[in-house]
């Protein structure tokens, strides 16, 4: 008879369900294949123009129906997708999941191409004037939907029937991966034996590229697309924008051993800590991304020797990859140099909401697989960030536990541990 | 009967038209036949509840710090640091960096004049995406993204006020002030925090954020009326204000050890989303009601209905249904404030429990009096358009 309940006395949370999404293709199998032989997703911008932009690559998901019809459809689309596959290989009603939701997707605004459309669709007097006259004569729901926030989850509810009120959140790039402690806190608390955590973002508009270049957060290396991602190198430049989506089903161990569920594995702990420094920087120390490893692994009762591999944010980002290894070589000590911690952004981009969540899938697949998908393009190492990345080729290995870490503009951090087996 | 983790508010942030913290607003709402402070012309035909004059400074010391928001985060950290100031949390650095956070956030305050010349240049051009890059490239200005992200008001209580427990920013209009406060409210409960700064914030007086509720129509035009009395006038019903709610929720023992001043105890949290297409919300509203496990006896009920026609009308049904209850409909005074209604009303009713007194009618033609000390009141989000939410507030 397994254990039922964590070191803490709560309940253990498995995980029953895995989906995914990235540029990469639709699915674990077709993600998988590609993320282990080393295949970058990331390709010429083709979904807008690229005149005047310093950026013209990105890992955009171009292949779903919902592909050019804006941010808010394009999201939905990736969260059904994702959530379909996991809740298909959890085994339970794909109709009928009877557990909350908590769906990490980005911030919604007025397309521009419904701006367009709504402004001249009319010629009297000019600008908001104008479209707010257009506005509260149209017949339809449908651009209206796309402008509130809580739209996406509220017609993913629908579809899956979870149970509730959906809970829409956005901690920036480590959203994902708090929508996936969100489900473990609910578990944990008792409110419910399942829960559907989602994470999806298909917001890479032309706007959104733009924002991201104008604050030089963006690699501008267009020339070989598949190459620009470069998480620890030394000639790094910016992260790649990219969309995608992960899914998981959580569901207390107990709840899914009585109903003879297969265990994918297990969400041993979750930590945060918010950073009070910058706006987009992270406090030289490093204080808040070590407090959040920290806190995840207290929380899943381990210490820093029972972790074997690091899934790490590793966005490519000048300042990213340096406090990222600040942090880890701070928590894990010496032994981080011979520690495996490789980046899935050097394949599929940065995933932005989904990211936390799309790597956590990985990160159980790896632990499921006995693969650890490379960190590619690290052909030029920097010499200030000694790490065993897994350069350029997968590895065989054992994996029983990882560490995931997801950081965030406006100070957010927030890492998962997740283990192979119950304790 | 009390525990030791009960959740107790012992800390109010408020801002909106009448004015800023809890002892300006008790003591408006707490004169018969206030008038609302309205601003009829600015978006006409909408009139709004306009921000009141508010000194950025006393609650965001750096000017550096201030050029790095738009209105809407400024006001959530404005009324952020009211309520930790309230709580005597502000400055205590133990308390601060062990204070978890939920922010209800909207966000998306763009350039007005940007997108005006942008809308502009496309009526003589086609090709618009090309039209798009040539001017967002030149004239966005870069810190503008940072300044309207919904995770960036979070983001700006950590640097500002220092708060950095953990910080998760819910989205979903009224729905995510009614998650913040809930599930503020489960991890306190169950031992997950011991005190968690939860509110929103909402800026009305944007042409964006009237554009929000106004591509399905839902805004009021023509002379403003009360909030339960706008059925069958123009328009949609919904009148908004700008405003700001932040409440320090905190474990009772928590806050009795470090002897502070408790407002009032938080009662049981309920939730739901009606698929209200199939006609689902009068039996939603009805089974949050008996959810809430409403005490017997005269009810006072803070509602945050928005005049949104066909949810006020319902949530009006519903409380006028029981005799007991005697509603509030704060939006008659503030406005509708959207991710901010919420907690708001749970803010309002916290204060007429802590005062021992209700709040006079706010519109005589459709309140009645409520005579006698509050031991509990309800308070009520039904989303202008979807997700609704109620709590229990209980004297302290």
């Amino acid at each position: 008879m397994a254990n039922l309940r964590d070191h803490m006395g709560r309940p253990i949370v498995a995980v029953t369900g895995i989906g995914v999404v990235t540029s990469l293709g639709v699915g674990k199998a077709d993600n998988w294949a590609a993320l282990t032989s080393g295949k970058s997703g990331i390709h010429p911008i083709t979904r807008f123009p690229v005149d005047h932009l310093n950026t013209r690559i990105s890992g955009m998901v171009d292949f779903l129906d919902s592909s050019s019809k804006g941010a808010s459809l394009l999201t939905y689309e990736l969260a059904e997708t994702a959530a379909n596959e996991a809740v298909a290989e959890s085994g339970l009603d794909s109709s009928d999941f009877g557990g909350p939701l908590f769906l990490a997707s980005p911030p919604v605004e007025l397309d521009w191409h419904d701006r367009f459309s709504l402004y001249n669709s009319d010629n009297k007097d000019a600008g908001a004037e104008r479209l707010l006259r257009v506005a509260r004569g149209l017949k339809e729901l449908d651009i209206f939907e796309t402008t509130q926030f809580g739209s996406i989850a509220d017609r993913l509810a629908d579809r899956f029937g979870t149970r509730g009120l959906p809970i829409t959140l956005s901690t920036a790039c480590a959203s994902g991966a708090t929508a996936i402690q969100l489900g473990v806190e609910a578990i944990r608390r008792g409110e419910c034996d399942r829960a559907l955590s989602i994470g999806a973002d298909g917001s890479a508009t032309a706007e959104a590229l733009i924002r991201f270049s104008l604050l030089s957060a963006l690699s501008t290396h267009n020339d070989i697309p598949e190459k620009a991602s470069k998480p620890f190198s030394k000639d790094r430049d910016g992260f790649v924008l990219a969309e995608g989506s992960g899914a998981l089903v959580l569901e207390s161990l107990e709840a899914a051993l009585a109903r003879g569920a297969s265990v994918l594995g297990i969400l041993r702990g979750c930590g945060e800590k918010a950073d009070d420094f910058h706006r987009t920087r992270s406090k030289p120390d490093g204080s808040p991304a070590i407090a959040a490893v920290r806190a995840a692994l207290a929380d899943a009762g381990l210490s820093e020797d029972e972790i074997d591999y690091v899934n790490a944010h590793g966005t490519s980002t000048p300042e990213n990859d340096k406090m990222e290894h600040l942090s880890l070589s701070t928590v894990f000590g010496e032994r981080i140099g011979s520690m495996p911690i490789s980046s899935n952004k050097s394949m599929i981009g940065h995933t932005l909401s989904a990211a936390g969540a799309v790597e956590a899938a990985f990160s159980l697949m790896t632990m499921r697989e006995s693969v650890i998908p490379p960190t590619i393009n690290y052909d030029n190492p920097d010499p200030a960030i000694v790490l065993d990345v897994v350069p350029n080729k997968k590895r065989n290995a054992e994996v029983g536990t990882v560490l995931s870490n997801s950081f965030g503009f406006g100070g957010q951090n927030t890492c998962l541990v997740m283990a192979r087996e119950p304790v | 009967m009390s525990s030791p983790r009960d959740v107790v508010i012992t800390g109010i942030g408020l801002v909106s038209s009448l004015g800023e913290g809890p002892d300006a607003h008790w003591q408006k709402l707490a004169q018969p036949g206030l008038q609302p402070v309205l601003e009829p012309a600015r978006f006409a035909p909408y009139t709004v509840h306009p921000l009141p004059e508010i000194d950025w400074n006393l609650q965001i010391a750096k000017r550096g710090d201030q050029r790095q928001m738009e209105t809407w985060q400024r006001l959530g950290t404005y009324a952020a640091g009211l309520a930790l100031d309230d709580a005597g949390i502000k400055g205590n650095d133990e308390l601060c960096t062990t204070m978890d956070m939920v922010v209800a956030a909207g966000g998306g305050e763009r350039d007005e004049a940007v997108d005006a010349a942008i809308l502009a240049a496309s009526e003589s051009r086609n090709d618009r995406d090309v039209l798009l890059n040539e001017k967002l490239t030149t004239e966005l200005r870069p810190t503008l993204f940072l300044a309207q992200l919904s995770n960036l008001l979070a983001g700006n209580i950590s640097i500002v006020h220092k708060v950095t427990g953990s910080s998760r920013t819910f989205m979903g209009e009224e729905g995510a002030g009614v998650a913040a406060v809930e599930t503020a409210a489960a991890r306190i409960r169950s031992g997950q925090s011991t005190h968690i700064l939860v509110g929103g914030a909402f800026q009305t007086e944007h042409s964006d954020m009237l554009l929000g509720y106004e591509l399905a129509g839902y805004l009021h035009r023509g002379p403003w009326k009360p909030v339960w009395q706008r059925q069958g006038a123009e328009g949609g019903g919904l009148v908004s204000g700008s405003g700001g709610a932040f409440l320090v929720l905190e474990q009772r023992e928590h806050a009795t050890s470090r002897g502070r001043k408790i407002y009032a105890e938080l009662g049981p949290v309920v939730s739901g989303r009606a698929r209200r297409s199939r006609g689902e919300l009068d039996a939603e509203i009805a089974a949050l009601l008996k959810q809430a496990a409403l005490p017997n006896g005269k009810l006072l009920a803070m509602s945050g209905a928005s005049g949104a026609h066909t949810a006020t009308s319902a949530e009006k049904a519903a409380l006028d249904a029981n005799p007991a209850i005697s509603a509030r409909g704060f939006a008659t005074l503030t406005g509708h404030m959207k991710e901010a209604q919420f907690p708001f009303a749970v803010a309002l009713a916290a204060l007429a429990v802590d005062r021992k007194a209700a709040y006079p009618v706010f519109d005589a033609a459709t309140e009645k009096s409520f005579e006698g000390v509050p031991q509990t009141v309800l308070a009520t989000a039904i989303g202008y358009h979807q997700f609704e939410g109620m709590a229990l507030v209980n004297a302290a």
